[in-house]
């Protein structure tokens, strides 16, 4: 899950991560009064989830409030587009107005879980600012980690290691990097983050460690224990069709293509766009209907489908495991009847239950229905009927 | 032979009086595992499902059945204080069917698992079975074949459930039967990976060769392709999914998502077949070209 910048900000406040006075406003009249109580200069930026703000033009240095308010005008009465938001870009509901500083060096730290060692990592470099992947590809080296104990975290020699590692392991710089190390390891276990970044960290001209940024993403299956990180979801800039899928407990994806998918299992439910553009076709989505999907979440997993009309022919793929080949047959002949197939449905069922099921829509006789023989089958038919 | 689990293996499951766990004790129990008993806090001493015993904890269900081995359907809050019971109860064999579960606590879970040498499998995954043997799982055992004398072998190992059925019935179908299938789950921490069952199988006289199901996200597979070149002399075949996966985004399992640049189909493919391992491009072809590859 993730949160906005300025609730990522305040976490990390919270635990004593130094960052420049800020305020969130909603109207640009408020960013000026923000910008008032700040002094100096500014600089506004766009609360969003996607990336891309600053060429896109959402994160502005204002030096005078008439600026800060032309500035603040701009993004809350245009949608912001970049290359992470797609064509229609996306409405900006608040800004963050936060005193700009004088930089004297950037640097970047973050956190995530890795994978091989099963430990969360801590990682520095001095190459602040800019995409750490970047980083990662042209000079690895140039990264600097440090792994946690799984039960006892992140210990002091490892924040001076990391600190000599950026080189803020001098007096005067020591104890706000440190603050800064210990405060996002803090957030990021206490809240259970999947990924937790600053950057970048900066030093500022006078000598000050502040962090500029702030960028949190929590772990899904930790959030039901979280009430504090519930309170921060925003589902405004989710996908309806997506929103409507969790709602009913399937996972969902939209794509761009044209084929929509009904599998079960995440693994075949990938291996079947796979299989799809293989033989020359676009998935138009991912979709799982899980292992305990009910008669009415397989009802309304056609319905999101066949509700998108970028869709022109639909791939039904179960392997009846847990999940019975009986129960989508009836699903399907359900939403047939119900919503009526406007496009063409290929259906291969195999596993747990595939006689019932074949015998089922054998009699329900529907209406655009296809039956395969077997997955390569089903593939060629609907890519040929799209 | 098998690896990890025989037809002597014994085993409870906990969580038992659950409606999934009592459905897929009685499934175990009626395909042949040496199902012996559950596990559920307050319910003991009562019977569940076709007759077995009911303890309040691990260490009573140890004690009282000789169990080895626990399938776990406890809900994710209280599913790695299961695991943690189970191993401390002295079980060496844990197989964590529950999906969700908050990855800190895989993490620390780990931990404690591995300091005591006790072997997990999963969490989020189908579980373990050797046709005719033991399953210990929420797989359907029919689709399975065991192994006879004479008959080619495969051991299949997957991040993924209802693909490996379908690479199980695709070999089934052609007469390919299986040592052991090891469905390791599509969490980005879990028990038992590639290298370590590759490992097993490579050792393991009853299996001809291996399939490797794996997906996006994670370096998994090109650490297992790493392995293979080094050490696997047996032939594999290998499938990926998630070739037209967007970045960016959890596809349906937690441990499915390409992020800064790592994790893609491509990668793990490049060094799969780099290390001079078959690489299946469409699913529907697994089956056959495990047949070709023990031909």
């Amino acid at each position: 899950m993730k949160i906005h910048e300025y609730q990522s900000r305040q976490l990390l406040a919270a635990a004593g991560v130094p960052v420049p006075p800020a305020e969130v406003v909603e109207t640009a009249a408020g960013a000026v009064e923000a910008h008032r109580r700040i002094g100096g200069r500014v600089v506004v930026k766009a609360q969003v989830f996607a990336g891309g703000r600053g060429k896109a033009g959402f994160v502005r240095l204002c030096a005078d409030p008439r600026e800060t308010e032309a500035a603040a005008t701009f993004m809350l009465s245009n949608r912001m587009i970049s290359p992470q938001t797609g064509p229609a870009g996306v409405a900006v509901r608040k800004l963050l107005v936060a005193a700009a500083v004088d930089v004297a060096a950037e640097y970047y730290v973050g956190m995530v879980i890795d994978r091989t060692r099963l430990c969360p990592v801590m990682m520095v470099s001095r190459e602040g600012g800019v995409e750490i992947e970047e980083v990662a590809a042209r000079r690895p080296e140039a990264i600097v980690k440090e792994w946690l104990h799984p039960h006892l975290g992140l210990q002091l020699y490892q924040v001076r290691r990391l600190a000599a590692a950026m080189g803020l392991d001098a007096p005067d710089r020591f104890k706000d990097c440190a603050a800064t190390l210990t405060g996002l390891a803090d957030v990021f276990l206490r809240h259970e983050a999947s990924l937790a970044e600053i950057n970048p960290l900066v030093v500022t001209a006078d000598g000050r460690v502040l962090a500029l940024d702030a960028k949190l993403n929590l772990d899904d299956n930790a959030v039901f224990r979280h009430p504090e990180i519930q309170a921060l979801y925003d589902d405004s800039e989710e996908n309806p069709a997506e929103r409507r899928a969790r709602a009913a407990g399937l996972s969902y994806i939209a794509l761009d293509g044209n084929i929509g998918c009904v599998v079960n299992g995440a693994g075949l439910a990938m291996a079947t766009m796979d299989l799809i553009k293989l033989h020359g076709g676009e998935p138009a989505n991912f979709l799982d209907v899980g292992g305990s999907v009910t008669p009415e979440g397989a009802v309304e997993a056609f319905r999101i489908i066949l509700a998108d009309p970028k869709v022109r022919g639909v791939l039904v793929n179960i392997f009846g495991g847990i999940a019975k080949c009986d129960l989508i047959a009836e699903a399907l002949i359900s939403a047939a009847r119900e919503v009526g197939f406007n496009v063409p449905v290929v259906v291969r069922l195999e596993g747990t239950n595939v006689q019932r099921a074949r015998r089922l829509l054998e009699e329900a006789r529907v209406p655009g229905l296809l039956t395969a023989t077997d997955l390569t089958d089903a593939a060629r038919k609907v890519c040929a009927a799209v | 032979m098998s690896i990890l689990v025989d037809a002597d293996t014994r085993v409870i499951c906990q969580g038992i009086t659950g409606k999934a766990g009592a459905f897929h004790a009685e499934q175990c129990l009626n395909y042949g595992t040496k199902l012996v008993g559950g596990v559920t806090p307050g319910k003991g001493g009562t019977v569940a499902g076709p007759g077995l015993p009911v303890f309040d904890s691990c260490h009573q269900a140890v004690a009282a059945t000789g169990a080895d081995a626990t399938m776990i359907f406890v809900p994710a809050g209280f599913a790695a204080d299961a695991a943690m019971e189970a191993a401390d109860a002295g079980i060496r064999l844990i197989v964590l069917i529950t999906e969700g579960i908050p990855t800190l606590d895989m993490v620390r879970l780990r931990k404690v698992l591995d300091d005591r040498g006790v072997r997990l499998i999963g969490p989020n995954c189908p579980g373990v079975i050797s046709p005719g043997r033991c399953k210990i799982g929420i797989m359907p055992g029919y689709i399975h074949r065991p192994p006879e004398p004479g008959s080619k072998t495969i051991g299949l190992i997957s991040r993924s459930g209802t693909l490996t059925y379908e690479a199980v019935w695709q070999c089934t179908t052609r007469g390919i039967a299986q040592s052991t299938c090891v469905g390791i789950g599509g969490d980005p921490v879990k028990g038992l990976n590639f290298i370590e069952l590759l490992e097993m199988f490579q050792a393991d006289p009853e299996t001809d060769g291996i399939v490797l199901i794996g997906e996006i996200g994670g370096s998994d597979e090109e650490q297992a392709a790493a392995y293979i070149r080094r050490h696997v002399t047996k032939p594999v075949v290998a499938f990926i999914a998630g070739r037209t996966a967007p970045p960016g985004r959890r596809m349906g399992h937690a441990g499915a998502i390409i992020s800064g640049g790592e994790g893609t189909a491509a990668s793990k493919i490049a060094a799969l077949e780099a290390a001079g391992i078959t690489v299946v491009s469409s699913p529907a072809d697994i089956g056959k070209t495990v047949a070709d590859a023990l031909a």
